[in-house]
């Protein structure tokens, strides 16, 4: 019986899946949607940075309140800008589709599942690697979406960042100038700029899928009543089985 | 139990019910009184599996289609507002999304028992082409209903897999538009699609696994040892290595549906997107019919059959290569119908069969797990190679089955089943 309970296991193994094949980008980073701390700064710099343009348009403010522990009055005080809309609402956008198309060449994508499309890893390496560019139409270029239509918009908190030599020669290997470096420093220094970016991707992480804070509360439980059934179900075989020889 | 007046009006009903409709006769037929081999092994899990998984689709199935809105404009939308604003919407479409791939795996495991002991042997026939019915609408069910997200997957993957249907010379074209009730994939796909996946399909399956039951309890259990159990009776007219179905492997199938249930869960809770493979990245943009993905995959119970389809890269007989790949990929479904009539082994199970056998369904299994890995990627000279190679050897094992198992050198079958 034991022989067959692992072959079983292993047999399932291929329902985990394989494991999404790995890319070649700069940054990674892992989602912590306990730290609620984290959550509410992503929340509020989205608002701030981003929500101008790029809506979220299956995220109520009400869900993301109480889901990151945010009081109502706080959230309608502090995060809902537009008096168009209530605590309830999704989290629209007023810039009209077909401005946005004539302002940026694309209207900016709503960004509610974009955490699952890109993955959390392509989002923290793009807020991160936007540099200076003077043939590009914003004036910035990024490493991980050449020729980006989309300003960036946290140059504010990070400073400029170009591509500069390495001062060590040997770094690149090749001689090639390609290392970020922020040359004008901006509100944030670099530790603390990375720390806000990665608020913010864990936000979007956090809006792609806010079921994944209910599954980590239910998983739990139904696990160990699965795995007590199954004690159960084993023993109460054993007990039939014992007058099959 | 203690009480005689209860056991008594107990017995009344049932003689009240029996009298207007067999109830105790059924549950005798199949369960109670129906003798299945002692000696069944941990491959035998997987048909009460596959029941529990059709149940658990049914069920979740029915209540995402209340939410679900089946048109173009609404239906991701309605996903995500499953998602987010119903109550345990999110685990009732895991549960389904999962349940899709699960079906697949069980199924796969349930198929390769019967290669294994050579289930589908005479006189269990009609078993194994019920059987293969299935698993033949449930492709259909899987990838009409992977249409009903319509995301970008959603979308690309019906536009490719219903083109395949113009390849066909003459009609193809016209079947192809028929199909998708329009000039390309669009609103009426989905809705017709909705139809076919919640409504039509699901009956077709559900009175296939009757038939397959059916058929199954009229000839009796296959088991690893390929004996029929039948030929050795004890005075009372039981199967000797026979136990009733109920208690013996209900108790035991339990057991397998905890451990099951488990691995599912831990899945649905932790890894819904299956690594990608379950859910595809692009199905969470909208079905966009300007902009296609830049890789198309199927879903990974497709791919095997997708890597042979591309696996045709030339043309023969005046035939071009599309619509050779298409012939290749139904060809490769259908030659499973006429299995039975293949096997011409004195043994039933590989336990007696000769290593000839053995190394043909090793081969077999190594090239169509391959090709299912070579049907996620994107097709190179070498990949197509391979999975030239891989069509050849899953053909082979049919096509050559007549003779490696007449020539080869079998074990005795015991005249019982050895435990």
């Amino acid at each position: 019986m034991k022989k067959q309970l692992f072959a079983l296991l292993f047999a399932l193994v291929p329902l985990v899946g394989v494991a999404a094949p790995s890319s070649d980008l700069p940054y990674s980073m892992t989602p912590d949607l306990e730290d609620k701390a984290s959550l509410q700064n992503g929340m509020k710099l989205y608002v701030n940075y981003c929500l101008g343009c790029h809506s979220l348009e299956y995220q109520r403010f009400s869900r993301a309140a109480s889901d990151l522990d945010m009081p109502q009055d706080l959230v309608e005080d502090n995060l809902i800008f537009s008096s168009d809309l209530l605590f309830n609402d999704q989290m629209h956008i007023a810039m009209d589709k077909g401005d946005a198309e004539n302002w940026f060449g694309a209207p900016p994508p709503d960004l509610t599942l974009h955490s699952r499309l890109r993955g959390t890893d392509w989002i923290y390496s793009y807020l991160l690697t936007f540099y200076k560019d003077e043939d590009q139409p914003t004036g910035v270029n990024n490493e991980v979406f050449d020729m980006v239509a989309m300003p960036n918009v946290l140059e504010p908190l990070q400073g400029v960042q170009e591509k500069v030599c390495p001062e060590d020669e040997d770094a690149s290997g090749d001689g090639s100038c390609d290392v970020l470096q922020v040359t004008e420093p901006g509100e944030m220094e670099p530790e603390e700029f990375e720390e806000a970016v990665y608020d913010l991707t864990n936000f979007l992480a956090y809006v792609g899928e806010p079921s994944k804070l209910q599954a980590n509360t239910l998983g739990p439980k139904v696990l160990i009543f699965l795995f007590i059934f199954g004690v159960i179900a084993y023993l109460l075989k054993r007990e039939y089985w014992r007058d099959v020889h | 139990m203690g009480n005689p007046n209860r056991v008594k009006a107990e017995r009344g009903f049932m003689r009240w019910v029996d009298d207007r409709f067999p109830a105790t006769q059924m549950w005798q037929e199949h369960l109670s009184r129906y003798y299945a081999p002692k000696n069944f092994n941990f491959w035998y899990f997987f048909g009460s599996l596959a029941l529990l998984v059709l149940v658990n689709q049914i069920l979740t199935g029915v209540w995402l289609t209340m939410s679900y809105n089946p048109s173009a404009e609404g239906a991701f939308d309605s996903i995500e507002y499953i998602m987010r604003d119903v109550e345990y919407g999110w685990l009732i479409r895991y549960l389904h999304s999962t349940g899709a791939s699960a079906f697949f795996v069980v199924v796969y495991l349930h198929m390769f028992r019967g290669l294994l002991y050579g289930s589908y042997r005479a006189p269990r026939e009609l078993v194994w082409v019920f059987g293969m019915t299935i698993y033949l609408v449930l492709m259909a069910e899987a990838f009409m209903g992977y249409l009903l997200p319509w995301g970008q997957m959603s979308y690309w993957g019906a536009q490719v897999i219903i083109s395949l249907f113009s390849a066909i010379p003459l009609i193809g074209p016209d079947l192809a538009q028929w199909i998708r009730g329009d000039f390309l994939v669009s609103g009426i796909t989905l809705n017709r699609f909705f139809a076919l996946h919640v409504v039509a399909l699901p009956i077709v399956i559900l009175g296939l696994v009757v038939l397959h039951l059916i058929a199954l309890h009229e000839v009796g259990s296959n088991n690893p040892d390929g004996v029929e159990i039948k030929d050795k009776k004890d005075a009372s007219g039981k199967p000797l290595d026979g136990i009733p179905f109920h208690p013996y492997y209900t108790v035991k199938d339990l057991f397998g549906v905890a451990v099951f249930l488990f691995v599912f869960c831990v899945v649905v809770f932790y890894f819904p997107e299956g690594g990608g493979y379950f859910i595809e990245k692009p199905n969470f943009e909208p079905a966009d019919p300007l902009s296609t993905p830049d890789h198309i995959a199927p879903v990974w119970y497709f791919t095997p059959f997708y890597a042979m389809l591309r696996s045709v890269t030339f043309s023969l007989f005046g035939l071009d290569a599309k619509f050779l790949g298409v012939m290749t990929m139904g060809a490769a479904i259908a030659i499973l119908f006429v299995l039975p009539w293949l096997d011409r082994s004195p043994a039933r199970s590989m336990r007696y069969k000769g290593w000839f056998s053995r190394i043909m369904l090793g081969l077999f299994v190594i090239s169509f797990c391959i090709l299912g890995v070579l049907g996620v990627l994107p097709p190179t000279g070498v990949r197509t190679q391979i999975s030239q190679i891989c069509t050849a050897v899953y053909f082979a094992f049919f096509l050559l089955m007549p003779y490696y198992t007449r020539i080869e050198k079998t074990k005795p079958v015991p005249e019982r089943v050895t435990g």
